[in-house]
Parts: C-alpha cells; sequence; structure tokens
C-alpha cells in the first residue's frame, strides 16, 4: 500500500478518476446513448428495438431531412465566409491606432456577450412582419413601398437567419484574429516596406500568412459552433416557413421531443458527426501546423 | 552609392521634441555610426532616413535627392533591424530574395544575386531553411544578406548586434567591417556601444538628448573631445574627472584638487586667470604610477594579464587608471600617480578649455 502511494502512474490514475467519471457521465454517456437510439425505434414512453440502419434509410430518403442538410450546409458555408471577411476586417481596423481604442474593442465585443435568446428576441421584433425597424426605415428613405417579409418568406428566412449569426458570431473571430494580428511584429511591416511592399503586398505577403495558424483555430471553432447552433433558429423561426430554415439539429429536436420520434432525431444528430469531424480534421491537417512553426535548429 | 546629407533634421512626437536640429554629412562609401546613450534621438535619426518615421523639419539628402517625402521603398536603401525582421514563413532564400520579388525581377536573376550573397556571408547551405531552425548568428547574416541583395545605395543598420552574445558581437563586427570594405556602400550604424563605434567607423556622430556632440573619426575624438560628454563617453575605461580650480604656482599655472592637491595645468591657449573653476579630465591610460606623481589612496587593483586597472581615491575623487606594469598593491596602500595627459573643461557649460 505504502509502495503504491508513492507510485507516479498510481497516483496519476486516481488524480485522474474524478475527471474521468465526469467524462464518462456527462459525454460519453449521452453521446453514446444518442447514438445508440439512431438505431432504435424508440419513442417518448417506450424503449425501442434495435433496427439497424432503418432509420438512416428512412432519413435518406426524407424531403425535410434532406432540405434540413442543404439549409444547413447553406446556413454553415455563407454565414462561415462572411463571418471572416468581415471579422478579419474589423479586426484589422481595430488594430490601427484609433481614438477610443479600447472603447471600440470592448463595443465589438457586445453581440458576444449577450445571450443568444435573448439577441435573437431582438432580431425577431428587427424581423417582424409588422413592426421591423428595418422595413419602417427602408420605406421612411423611399427606397421600398411595402414593408419586407422577412421570415415569411423561404429564401428571405435564410439569408435573416444567417444575417444574425453573422452579428452574432463576427466579435469572436474579430477579437481572436486581432489577438493574432498583435502577436505580429511592427518591425515586420517596416522591413516589408523598405522591401519595397505595397499596403497591399504587406498584407498578403506579411499579414496572412502568419495569420494562417489562428485563422485555422478559429475558423473550426466558427464553423463547428455554426453547423451545430439551434438557439438562433429555434427563437426566429422553429424551422420555419415551410422547413426553410430548418438545421439538422432544430429538425433532430423537432422530432426526437415534440415529435416524439426519438430514434429518428437521434439518428438526424448522429448524422451530423461525419460532417463535423471533417471539418475538424481539414482545418488540422490542411491548415494549422506550418513549417515554419514547427521548432528545433536542423530541418 | 551616395553621400546622406541632414540638415537641421528636426523631429518631434506629438508636442515632445525628440532631435533638435540634427546636420551631418556622410560621404559616399563612408561608414558612419551615430552613438549616444539609449534615448538619445540616434534610432529616430535613423529611421527618418529610412524612413519610417515622419521628418517634422529640415531636410535629408541621399545622392543629392532631398527625400523628406519620399516613401521608404524608392528611397534605395536597405536597412538592419535590431530584431532582424526575417519573415518567419519564407526561406532564407525568400527572405533575401523579397525585395527582388516584389520588385519582379526574373527568376533566374533573383536566385542568381541571393546565391551570391549566401556565399559572401557563408549561408549557402542554410538557403532552405526557415529563420527559426538558425542560431541568432546566423539570422543576423540573413538580416545583412536581405540587405545585400537589393544592391541598395545606402545600408542602414539599427543596432543589429545588441541581440548577440559578447563573443559573436566581436565576431560580427568584424564581418561587418569587412563587409565594407568589400563592398564600399554608404554605411549608417546606430549602436549605444561606443566600442563598436570606435572600431568600426570612419566617421562617428556622438549625440546626445538630441543632439550632436561632436563629428568626427575615432581617434580625433578621442585625443581631442570637445566637451565633457565626449570626453566621458568615448573611452573604456571612462575618463576621469576631478573638479578644481587654477592656482598660481612660482611662474606657472596649477589646477588645485580637493585637499590642497596640486597638478600642473595643461597647457591651453584660452586665458587662464587664477581662481576659475576648472575640470580637469585623465584617461586612465594616461596615469602613470610615478614618485612624481600626487598621492592616491588604493581602494581595488585589478589584474588582466595584459594591463592593471588600479581603483583609487586621489583628492576626494575615486579614479581609474590603467597601467601596462603589474603591481600588486594592497587595499588602503598609499601609491603616487601622475597624469601624462590631462584635459580642461569648463564646468559650467561642459565645454573643452583649449
Amino acid at each position: 500500500m505504502e509502495r503504491l502511494l508513492h507510485s507516479r502512474n498510481f497516483l496519476g490514475l486516481v488524480f485522474m478518476v474524478p475527471a474521468g467519471v465526469l467524462l464518462l457521465l456527462f459525454l460519453t454517456y449521452p453521446l453514446g446513448l444518442g447514438v445508440w437510439l439512431g438505431f432504435t425505434d424508440a419513442k417518448v414512453g417506450r424503449t425501442g428495438a434495435w433496427v439497424g440502419l432503418e432509420n438512416y434509410q428512412f432519413l435518406l430518403g426524407d424531403s425535410v431531412a434532406r432540405l434540413a442538410l442543404f439549409n444547413t450546409l447553406f446556413y454553415t458555408v455563407v454565414a462561415s465566409v462572411l463571418k471572416f471577411v468581415l471579422g478579419l476586417w474589423l479586426a484589422l481596423l481595430l488594430n490601427k491606432h484609433l481614438p477610443f481604442k479600447a472603447f471600440l474593442r470592448a463595443v465589438v465585443l457586445l453581440p458576444f456577450i449577450v445571450p443568444t435568446a435573448l439577441s435573437a428576441i431582438a432580431f425577431w421584433w428587427l424581423y417582424d412582419a409588422q413592426f421591423s425597424v428595418l422595413s419602417w426605415v427602408l420605406t421612411r428613405l423611399g427606397w421600398i413601398d411595402r414593408y419586407i417579409d422577412f421570415l415569411g418568406d423561404p429564401w428571405n428566412a435564410r439569408w435573416s437567419v444567417v444575417a444574425a449569426n453573422v452579428w452574432r458570431g463576427v466579435p469572436f473571430i474579430a477579437i481572436t484574429l486581432l489577438a493574432g494580428l498583435q502577436t505580429i511584429s511592427p518591425s515586420l511591416y517596416e522591413a516589408a516596406a523598405i522591401d519595397g511592399a505595397t499596403p497591399w503586398q504587406q498584407f498578403w505577403n506579411v499579414t496572412l500568412p502568419l495569420l494562417t495558424p489562428i485563422i485555422a483555430v478559429v475558423m473550426t471553432f466558427s464553423v463547428l459552433f455554426t453547423f451545430t447552433d439551434f438557439q438562433l433558429i429555434y427563437v426566429l423561426t422553429r424551422g420555419g416557413p415551410l422547413n426553410a430554415t430548418h438545421l439538422m439539429a432544430t429538425l433532430a429536436f423537432q422530432r426526437a421531443i415534440p415529435g416524439g420520434a426519438l430514434g429518428e432525431g437521434s439518428a438526424l444528430a448522429v448524422a451530423m458527426v461525419p460532417f463535423l469531424l471533417a471539418a475538424i480534421l481539414f482545418s488540422y491537417f490542411g491548415l494549422q501546423r506550418r513549417k515554419w512553426q514547427q521548432g528545433g535548429t536542423d530541418a | 552609392m551616395a553621400s546622406v546629407t541632414l540638415k537641421d533634421v528636426r523631429k518631434a512626437f506629438g508636442s515632445t521634441p525628440v532631435v533638435h536640429g540634427v546636420s551631418v554629412e556622410i560621404l559616399d562609401g563612408e561608414f558612419a555610426v551615430l552613438v549616444g546613450p539609449s534615448g538619445c534621438g540616434k534610432s529616430t535619426l535613423l529611421r527618418m532616413i529610412a524612413g519610417l518615421e515622419e521628418i517634422t523639419g529640415g531636410a535629408i539628402e541621399i545622392g543629392g535627392r532631398v527625400v523628406n517625402d519620399v516613401l521608404p521603398k524608392e528611397r534605395d536603401i536597405a536597412m538592419v533591424f535590431q530584431n532582424y525582421a526575417l519573415y518567419p514563413h519564407m526561406t532564407v532564400a525568400d527572405n533575401m530574395g523579397f525585395s527582388l520579388k516584389l520588385a519582379k525581377r526574373p527568376r533566374q536573376e533573383i536566385e542568381d544575386r541571393v546565391r551570391e550573397a549566401a556565399k559572401i556571408l557563408g549561408l549557402t547551405e542554410y538557403l532552405e531553411r526557415y529563420p527559426r531552425q538558425l542560431s541568432g548568428g546566423q539570422r543576423q547574416r540573413v538580416a545583412m544578406g536581405r540587405a545585400i541583395v537589393r544592391n541598395p545605395q545606402v545600408f542602414l543598420f539599427d543596432e543589429p548586434l545588441s541581440n548577440l552574445d559578447a563573443k559573436l558581437r566581436v565576431q560580427m563586427r568584424t564581418e561587418i567591417k569587412e563587409l565594407h570594405q568589400r563592398l564600399k556602400t554608404t554605411s549608417i550604424y546606430v549602436t549605444h556601444d561606443q566600442i563598436e563605434a570606435m572600431t568600426m567607423a570612419d566617421k562617428i556622430v556622438v549625440m546626445n538628448a538630441g543632439r550632436v556632440e561632436q563629428i568626427g573619426a575615432p581617434l580625433e575624438l578621442y585625443d581631442d573631445p570637445a566637451n565633457l560628454f565626449v570626453a566621458g563617453f568615448i573611452g573604456s575605461p571612462a575618463m576621469n574627472f576631478l573638479p578644481g580650480r587654477v592656482v598660481a604656482n612660482g611662474a606657472g599655472l596649477a589646477v588645485e584638487l580637493g585637499g590642497g592637491v596640486r597638478v600642473a595645468a595643461p597647457r591651453v591657449q584660452a586665458p587662464l586667470a587664477p581662481g576659475r573653476e576648472v575640470t580637469v579630465g585623465v584617461r586612465p591610460e594616461h596615469f602613470a604610477v610615478s614618485a612624481q606623481g600626487v598621492p592616491a589612496e588604493v581602494i581595488v587593483v585589478e589584474p588582466t594579464g595584459a594591463d592593471t586597472q588600479i581603483f583609487c581615491n586621489l583628492a576626494g575623487v575615486e579614479v581609474s587608471a590603467v597601467v601596462r606594469e603589474r603591481h600588486a598593491f594592497r587595499p588602503g596602500e598609499a601609491i603616487r600617480l601622475a597624469p601624462q595627459l590631462a584635459y580642461l573643461f569648463d564646468p559650467g557649460n561642459g565645454a573643452r578649455i583649449r
């Protein structure tokens, strides 16, 4: 016993137990249960029986599920690209010597701080068919003569939820990229200026390459969060109109809990995993570690 | 190649002036060193020559052309930065060839010029490495290679050796000097290390608090300092300063130091009236241990092998003396030191009394 208590390995194991239990309880168990349910025909109030891949086969032929997949991809790709472009632009702006710099940086973080449900409600008002401030302003300016039906038309609704997601996601990207920008030594820009680089060439040859590692990390996170988004959609549209804004996450919830089809909902949720894994692998192998970052004095 | 002329160049950051009208003429092919303590404005001056800082007043000419409003890339200069400022994501070859690539030179020409510069600097086998994989001295060479490849009119060095260890610094000093002798490109070198300045420069510009104290060849500054600042800054160990008063001494004049100690007054052109307050400056190497000297009390003796440095109390002031012969004085021992060469300064404005 005495020896056991002094053994590094044994003590290591002992200290890992609490974390391990927490992981098993709150991560592995729900995930495992979800995967298991996906292979059963469980309904609310009825333990399911093993049905193999039946749920997946059904979903493959289900037009709503296929629409949800399309919506999710559209939502993720468009929102991520917009968030990246706007976030990088904001980060570059905030990296300049501006008056009230600290204040501006704090303001930029605001959308990130507000709880999503709350900001979603605010957007809901902005997009309201009758009371929309946006429509009101545009009519007052004389640019439109009828109020826009933001959430009533399928494509309007898609773009509207994308806009809300972008508004919410930009601060995270901008602040992270700003942190990355500040690690770039100003003398590199001076060296580049003397070497004859225009500001655009400096951005292209110095800023962007040195920012790639942090871009890879932040965009991976952004893609994962966007792909699995639920709150915003659930508050704004609940997937409507005509399932035009149903994402895989919202559809899975709708099928499983209000719809009661636990097996089917779980299968839909599990179907998201391969996409997420692909995104992670892409960033891990494709972007993250560059040769020039690796340490060591010998190649 | 080109000359560089500064005419009453001024710089202020906001309302704080940091460079108060500097005029220097650096000849074509000259190696000029701007030297001074931290914060004296030497780096700012260099950055103004490079075009990285705006010029508040005066004019800077490179090769006879006023460049005040010319972009850095159009000034035809190359700069070596203190932290090297190598692009971490580019190989050594790409770092060195970047300016040529931006200038849209043919690929073959870039490669040839990079290879040639690498050969001069002994970097040939490192061309495919990244800066991270190089030692400090190698990075330093790459930074110089980047400058050489351009074949600019003027090289600017901003304390390029201050991040290296002492031994490597001495070695790189020699290399930079050799390089200059070979390329003969006008060079402006900023350092706070007076030894670097003395060993490398054709012309030294001593700066203090945003002003030029003296301009001259290294030995001119050493032999003929214009004021207390230059006298104290140039030379190592630094010159000793002893406060005193001019007194009549028989037919001639002497300077009475503290405690009634008298030394013969150095011969000067200016009229010296008895009673005038002066500062006597004596370099440590100009003291000799001699029976004709003035009394001093030994504090510490530091033998270095080649010579012996003696710290002692002379007329109430701690002075250092460096002598060639070896001595084993004990602390507290009374010795006599004779100044072989002394300078006189006005203690009020610090100017040399000639």
